[in-house]
């Protein structure tokens, strides 16, 4: 008798077709050396789109595999087709980048490649083992990525924050995973949460424990107050492609492995939590919107706002109804999209450098009229414009929020974006209202941008703007995925 | 036989040791080694539980994460070796490029 059959492996075939493309990448820096970044990246790319395409395939077949383990559900497949939409871009924002800072490894990658597979794996599993794994392959691969600038003093810093931190989250989770194991005898969440139903397993000491410890590591692990603290300091010295990546796409897992694991595995009316994820909501909101403001690095300053970002999905997370979720699901698509695009503009150099502070930006308007046009497009969606996707997003989020009677959370939650409206208009101002002055010896490359970069930013910019104006295909997407989790 | 009371406290203490020593101790290698302190406290406590249950759930779980840390602390002596030759210390107060 076979334990395993080929049946099983149909709902892995877009991860497989992933370790594939990282393994003809690796042979293809190996065997066809100092080649042709080019032909790396496209390779990478068609890897991620021919999985984009299987990914679609099994929309709708409810495949399952390994005894329930992996599941194809609705849910699954629209955030891994996120994650792979977010591996394109990356991609398409890297090679300048990498050309200009001397990063001439082809591991770049495959690297990039297993952190998407790791991120399928966590989004598309059942069981806590395979979770875990998938988070740790994410992870690890992010270390080296953000460190790969390796004789560059705040990449190899970054590197080191984002390892103790990450080990020591993980630490928590696996701790709380095991009490969670011996108060429920299971590490699968269908029977933890038959467990939970029991009269009385929630005032089991282990299980309170082990909830508490897996909410500390999935706090860290979506960078929330109080467990934010590594966000800037890890996206300010990562090459800024990978902080687009991590920003987009590992947030994006994170709050697909929260909701999987804390919202629909384990009971959480009790009022003890919701008072717990209504306060965590608020901080983060308010605190990643204020340290924005006192931001002079625009980089650091999409760092705290994407804090801020995670606290309005937050919100969604405290209200918990099914149409709730949905809004978290659109919100992580938007800010996905909107997010990327934003660093990506800053993964272009202007004047000969890297823009960094706001001063970098003046004279975009005259010298780069389409980059300062896309950043416009993707600060006012931060911001929540209509016709923007973030428009939408938030009016889901927080029309979610006041069905169920939530207003002072709705209340702070429009403070804070009115607040954040002020740091993402000066983005706009310094492009277009400040003349650049040229400085001596820079090399100027006007309206030169470098092609693949400006492809990923403007399809980025076309979706920002298609979800904001067509939201209906996403938003019954993302609430017939929410059907499939219960 | 050992009760299960006696493997909860000893792991609990463990991972509490390790936790401190992430926060108190300032070298990156025993900050580092605290970690793995963590894991193993972890690993000691699903052992305690997979005995009691008589599951072997517990004991897979275990292989995994020595596997994980293994390929953590690859990963991590090396960031730890190139932080080491950009800065020449080890001291992770003295790490403050990035802040604020």
């Amino acid at each position: 008798m076979a334990f395993v059959t080929t049946t099983d492996l149909i709902p892995l075939i877009p991860e497989l077709i992933l370790l594939g493309a990282a393994f003809v990448v690796l042979l293809l820096d190996l065997f066809a050396p100092g080649s042709q970044r080019t032909t790396l990246a496209v390779t990478t790319i068609v890897g991620f789109v021919i999985a984009l395409v299987a990914e679609i395939q099994l929309l709708d077949s409810g495949a399952t595999g390994f005894y329930g383990t992996i599941v194809a559900d609705g849910f699954s497949i629209l955030f891994e087709s996120l994650y792979l939409v977010i591996g394109i871009l990356t991609v398409l924002l890297s090679l300048h980048y990498l050309d200009d800072h001397g990063i001439g490894f082809g591991e770049y990658y495959v690297l990039l490649i297993t952190a998407v597979v790791g991120m399928m794996f966590m989004t598309s599993s059942l069981e806590l083992l395979v979770i875990f794994i998938g988070l740790e392959i994410m992870s690890i691969s992010s270390y080296i990525l953000v460190g790969i600038r390796r004789r560059v003093p705040e990449s190899n810093e970054a590197a080191l924050k984002y390892l103790l931190l990450g080990a020591f989250s993980t630490g928590f989770l696996l701790y709380g995973i095991s009490l969670l194991y011996g108060a429920t005898g299971s590490i699968r969440i269908p029977e933890i949460v038959v467990a939970l139903q029991e009269p009385g397993a929630l005032n089991n000491p282990l299980a309170i424990i082990g909830v508490a410890l897996i909410i500390i590591a999935m706090g860290f692990k979506v960078a929330v107050v109080p467990f934010h603290m590594w966000t800037p300091d890890v996206y300010s010295g990562a090459p800024t492609p990978v902080t687009a990546f991590l920003s987009a796409a590992a947030k994006a897992a994170g709050f697909a492995m929260f909701v999987r694991v804390l919202l629909t595995g384990i009971p959480l009316e009790a009022e003890l939590w919701k008072d717990l994820f209504w306060a965590i909501a608020v901080l983060t909101m308010t605190v990643g919107n204020v340290m924005a403001l006192m931001q002079n690095s625009v980089k650091r300053m999409l760092a705290y706002s994407s804090v801020a970002h995670a606290g309005y999905i937050m919100v969604a997370v405290v209200v918990g109804t099914p149409a709730a979720l949905s809004s978290v699901i659109f919100y992580s698509c938007a800010y996905a999209v909107m997010g990327t695009g934003a660093f990506g503009i800053l993964t272009v150099r202007h004047f000969g450098k890297t823009p960094d502070s706001y001063d970098d930006l003046a004279g975009y308007a005259r010298y780069k009229p389409c980059l300062a046009f896309l950043m416009s497009v993707f600060m006012l969606s931060l911001i929540g414009l209509p016709l923007t996707g973030g428009f939408i997003g938030k009016l889901q989020i927080f029309q979610a929020a006041l069905e169920e009677g939530w207003v002072w959370l709705t209340v702070i939650g429009l403070l804070n974006s009115a607040l954040s409206v002020y740091y993402y208009l000066r983005v706009v101002v310094c492009l277009y209202m400040r003349e650049g002055s040229v400085p001596d010896g820079a090399v100027l490359e006007v309206a030169e941008s470098p092609g693949f970069a400006l492809t990923g930013l403007v399809g980025a910019a076309s979706v920002v703007v298609y979800l904001g104006v067509f939201p209906q295909t996403l938003l019954e997407l993302a609430a017939s995925s929410v059907s499939t989790l219960f | 036989m050992i009760p299960i009371s006696h493997v909860l406290v000893l792991s609990a203490l463990l991972f509490s040791i390790g936790v401190l020593g992430v926060m108190l101790r300032r070298n990156v290698i025993v900050v580092f080694m605290s970690i793995e302190l963590m894991l193993n406290a972890v690993n000691l406590s699903f052992v305690g539980f997979a005995r009691t249950m008589d599951d072997m759930t517990g004991v897979i779980f275990i292989f995994f994460i020595i596997v994980v840390a293994a390929a953590e602390a690859v990963v991590g002596l090396s960031i730890i070796l190139s932080i080491y030759r950009t800065r020449k210390t080890l001291n992770i107060d003295e790490f403050n490029l990035l802040k604020w």
